[in-house]
């Protein structure tokens, strides 16, 4: 009989604790397929962030980091400086990366710093119980933006792969969705391309996850997917922002 | 090597590069800017990597990175930008990272000024950042002390699995002495393996993993419990400390740093006057040193605590000294250093209330 389908060796045999139909889980998975597709697990080195990510170093199969709010990009910074053959990547959520370490994340990119960054948007604060996230978008209801978002209160979302993608230490910078089949193969040839930037040593690679969390957006995990699709791909479009990586388009 | 004239901040620097740190990360601060530009220079010429991170904050957590990696690993600041770093170092002694951290202190509270000041001495001894932790603090007095005590703090570090901290200020950063670096013994050999370093799985098989999270209460507390083990042993095998003319003083001069310094010019002047003083000088801050007050508690009349401060190891020196002779105290502070005269004269004061 022909296997078609197995456990990837990138991940631990341990449960994930993340709620229903959060796509965290798919994400890891990806993460963990591309390097063990890559044969990268013996070299990897993961920081995991602070958030509903806080675990990933329980789940990836490789030497990990826990990293305090937002630093992931400068804790990957000091692994890569001391190991600079092993491939180092963080995994971040918005709050994390686009709030409270927005300096860390611009910097580790203006610097081309050789990591790999995963970055999950979810247009909300998860693991705090559904507080406004930078990401989250205009008219959006959450704990601290009760009556919707509004940009005279609240200022407007970030859209982090366009900003990343004018610095010239950037090597690949693709925004992608995992609501269906097709976008999740797409996400997964994207981080793989994320990482092969690492390897050949052609800077700061970033991959932004659309993302869902029907837990604080109120909605079943099925909602939330439509959701993803209907609300958060309009103001974030998919797509390569930048590529240095020839033969890829 | 003959004697090298420097300055405590490069003599900090180079100690730091003999005993084999090849990785530092920094941000410019007054007074210890010396030691980016000296490892700026040196360390592409050893090998090493130097890097001037975009804040402390990202700087700290560079070297949380660097040493869980397994590096030999320095950053250096002074004190608004050691605030910064407080979160960092938390974590870092959470995850029971080695490292070395210098604090060349001046003048604060905020952005204070840049003279020199031992005003920290609370911050560095008694935690800084959230949780139960210590750092292992060490203060020298002399440039060649500087550059002993740094190389070191290295070893101490690895020892432990735990930050080590050289507290000096903008005086011993800044001034000028000569140095001998071939006392500076490389102690590599000695130490334990750093096999729960996140290197790569490689041939190790088993992933290895860093981190100061604990949910479960009973799980924390045990790591507490474990780490404060490991202070206990650096409170049995770390005390550092210096007497000078202890016996027979009718009172004991208490000061470390730069004031320990003047303290020993006090001294010298009173002994003119025929008044009889002795200094004990803490060289480890954190363990402190209570042997020495122990020692000569029922042996003289009266200490007398000398800080850059508003007074803080004064503290200590209570605790240690616990009732049994009165603890006076002498302090400038904002960057202001004492005079010798000044001294002389409290402890005159301090003669004529107890004698």
């Amino acid at each position: 009989m022909t296997i078609v389908f197995k456990r990837t060796k990138g991940l631990t045999d341990v449960p994930f604790h993340y709620c229903p139909g959060c796509t965290h889980g798919i994400i890891h998975r990806l993460a963990a397929e591309a390097l063990e597709e890559l044969n990268l697990l013996d070299m990897a080195i993961g920081v995991a962030p602070v958030g509903c990510g806080v675990f990933a170093y329980e789940y990836f199969n490789c030497d990990m980091q826990e990293a305090s709010h937002g630093r992931a990009p400068a804790v990957a910074t000091g692994i890569k400086r001391v190991h600079p053959e092993s491939i180092v990547f963080t995994y971040q959520g918005d709050g994390d990366l686009a709030a409270i370490g927005t300096t860390e994340i611009v910097h580790a990119a203006v610097r081309g710093e050789n990591i790999t960054v995963i970055f999950v948007n979810n247009a909300i604060y998860g693991m705090t119980g559904g507080q406004m996230a930078p990401t989250s978008l205009i008219g959006q209801e959450t704990l601290t933006t009760p009556y919707g978002r509004t940009p005279d209160k609240n200022g407007y979302p970030i859209r982090i792969c366009e900003m990343l993608s004018t610095l010239d230490g950037g090597a690949y910078i693709e925004r992608v969705a995992v609501y269906d089949v097709m976008h999740v193969k797409k996400a997964k040839e994207a981080i793989k391309n994320a990482f092969t930037a690492q390897i050949k040593k052609k800077g700061f690679s970033l991959i932004e996850v659309l993302s869902s969390c029907p837990t604080n957006w109120g909605l079943s995990p099925i909602e939330a997917l439509k959701w993803v699709k209907e609300h958060m791909e309009p103001f974030y479009p998919l797509g390569i922002y930048k590529n240095t990586l020839e033969g890829l388009k | 090597m003959a004697k090298v004239l420097m300055k405590g901040n490069e003599a900090l620097a180079e100690a730091a590069i003999q005993a084999g740190c090849r990785y530092y990360f920094g941000y410019p601060i007054t007074p210890q800017n010396e030691i980016t530009a000296y490892m700026a220079r040196r360390m592409p010429q050893v090998g090493g990597v130097f890097l001037q991170a975009e804040s402390e904050v990202s700087a700290i957590n560079m070297v949380y990175g660097a040493g869980g990696a397994g590096g030999r690993v320095l950053i250096t600041s002074s004190s608004p930008g050691i605030s910064l770093m407080q979160e960092g170092i938390s974590y870092i002694a959470g995850a029971e990272i080695p490292c070395v951290i210098a604090n060349i202190m001046r003048g604060g509270p905020g952005l204070g000024g840049i003279q020199p000041s031992q005003s920290d001495y609370f911050q560095a001894t008694k935690g800084g950042g959230h949780g139960d932790y210590k750092l292992i603090v060490l203060a020298p007095s002399t440039i060649q002390e500087m550059a002993e005590l740094t190389a070191e703090a290295f070893n101490i570090a690895d020892k432990y699995r735990n930050p080590v901290m050289i507290l000096g200020d903008g005086m011993i950063g800044q001034m000028m002495e000569p140095v001998d670096f071939e006392s500076i013994k490389k102690t590599d050999e000695i130490l334990p393996k750093k096999t729960w370093a996140t290197t790569g799985k490689g041939k190790r098989g088993k992933k290895n993993i860093i981190t100061s999270l604990e949910l479960d209460p009973q799980l924390l507390e045990k790591h507490n419990f474990d780490i404060f083990k490991k202070y206990k042993e650096a409170q049995e095998n770390e005390i550092r400390y210096e007497m000078k003319d202890c016996k027979n003083a009718d009172v004991i001069l208490v000061a470390y740093g730069t004031i320990a310094r003047i303290a020993k010019d006090v001294i010298e002047k009173a002994k003119k006057h025929k008044i009889k003083i002795g200094l004990i000088r803490p060289i480890s801050l954190w363990p402190f040193p209570q042997e020495p007050f122990n020692k000569t508690a029922n042996k003289t009349s009266a200490y007398l605590v000398l800080e850059m401060s508003m007074g803080q190891m004064v503290e200590d020196v209570r605790l240690s000294v616990n009732g049994r002779k009165p603890v006076y105290f002498y302090g400038r502070t904002g960057g202001m250093v004492p005079e010798v005269e000044a001294i002389l004269n409290e402890v005159k004061n301090i003669l004529g209330g107890v004698l």
